[in-house]
């Protein structure tokens, strides 16, 4: 039972309190960008929470089994980027296969997101946090997926609003996006101290 | 720069990305950095040297191999590339200024996937010849680094008081704690790019 309780707020923590996009910048790109519409930024997240989940997972079974035993610490980026770029191209041949409207609807951003800061994200601060068990990867690196889904889906419904308000000329597009985000940030940083 | 205007490819290539196509403030490609590293001016100017290390070796890397490499590999074949130089500069923070490796944290490895660097190797290196790639690399890093200092500028002069462990605000000065938080560094990058556009538009007019 302690073992799921801690289990259950390192997924609420990283969904939460230490959200990848507002606390750690990573994703910002796909983030301002992309979450134009809700339906897409949906489907984006859950594409991008799939290969942090499945190249987490991963990233940290090599490292810990295979890099680690063999002192081969040197070559982990390599050896990262490797993995997830194979993530990438397991899911996008997935989904081709099987989803194929939803493939056209991609189009370029699935491959892109073997370049997605949150992946590799995942896979560095992984190490950084001192994660020892496979559980705990598996459980971390989906929650950071589903972090980032719920950040860029509460921003493409703030973006579908801002479309409707009058903003001044000189901060249409991005600057207004960015000092939305401020604030959005400054809401989530509530939840700061709720987990220790 | 009005000089550099002619229609010299050299001087285009390099003076490009130091406004016209600044990758912060004008293309707005590679904001994790921006946002993540600027809280004081030194751990910037760190980043800042760090990209335009990876940027020009990884330009001159690709741009000697661009005519070898199969289209539809090119990008794990550039993301290897990055990789590769993202590790000789990690372990050179690590053994030379550690206290600044620690600071910058995973945020250096992480230059491994900032878009700016693929960016350029997809539109500039894997096109052109050795000295315009070179150039562009130059060019690219010092507006990326240029951007991360005015940035970290703002924030560290608005959030301590200091520039550069410098102080500029007179004692009376009340910091304004929240722009060393992630809050301050949307709101400073959202309002910069604002006074930017107000700006260039008058000169526009």
């Amino acid at each position: 039972m302690d073992r799921f309780i801690t289990l259950l707020m390192a997924f609420l923590s990283v969904v939460l309190v230490n959200n990848f996009v507002f606390t750690k910048f990573l994703g910002t790109c796909p983030y301002l960008g992309v979450s134009g519409q809700l339906d897409k930024a949906l489907g984006m997240g859950l594409a991008v929470t799939f290969v942090t989940a499945l190249s987490g997972t991963l990233t940290w079974l090599v490292d810990a089994y295979v890099l680690m035993p063999l002192h081969l610490e040197i070559t982990r980026y390599i050896c990262y980027i490797v993995i997830i770029a194979g993530a990438v191209q397991l899911v996008e041949m997935y989904v081709r296969r099987f989803f194929p409207s939803l493939y056209e609807a991609f189009g370029i951003f699935l491959p892109l997101i073997s370049t997605n800061c949150v992946v590799l994200g995942v896979c560095l601060f992984l190490d950084v946090w001192g994660t020892n068990n496979l559980l705990e990867a598996v459980v971390l690196s989906t929650g950071t997926g589903i972090g980032f889904t719920v950040a860029i889906c509460i921003m493409a419904g703030i973006r579908e609003e801002l479309i409707l308000s009058d903003v001044p000329e000189a901060f249409k597009g991005a600057p207004i996006t960015l000092v939305t985000a401020g604030i959005l940030t400054m809401a989530f940083m509530g939840f700061a101290g709720m987990i220790k | 720069m009005s000089p550099s205007n002619n229609s010299n490819p050299y001087s285009t290539a390099l003076f490009a990305g130091l406004w016209k196509e600044n990758p912060t403030f004008r293309l707005l490609i590679g904001l994790c950095p921006p946002l993540a590293v600027t809280t004081a001016v030194k751990p910037a100017l760190t980043m800042g040297l760090s990209v335009i290390f990876v940027l020009v070796c990884s330009n001159i890397v690709v741009s000697l191999m661009r005519n070898l490499i199969k289209p539809h590999v090119r990008i794990i074949m550039f993301t290897v590339t990055i990789a590769t130089f993202v590790t000789i500069c990690d372990m050179f923070l690590k053994a030379f200024t550690p206290k600044m490796s620690e600071i910058l944290g995973a945020y250096v490895p992480l230059i491994i996937v900032n878009c700016l660097i693929i960016f350029r190797a997809e539109a500039c290196a894997s096109k052109s010849g050795l000295v315009v790639s070179i150039l562009d690399a130059v060019g690219m890093g010092a507006g990326f680094t240029l951007s991360l200092c005015v940035l970290a500028g703002v924030r560290e002069l608005l959030a301590t008081g200091h520039v550069f462990d410098i102080r500029v605000m007179p004692e009376a000065y009340v910091p304004c704690l929240a722009f060393q938080m992630p809050v301050g560094a949307f709101v400073t990058l959202g309002l910069l790019l604002g006074l930017i556009a107000l700006l260039t538009r008058k000169k526009g007019a």
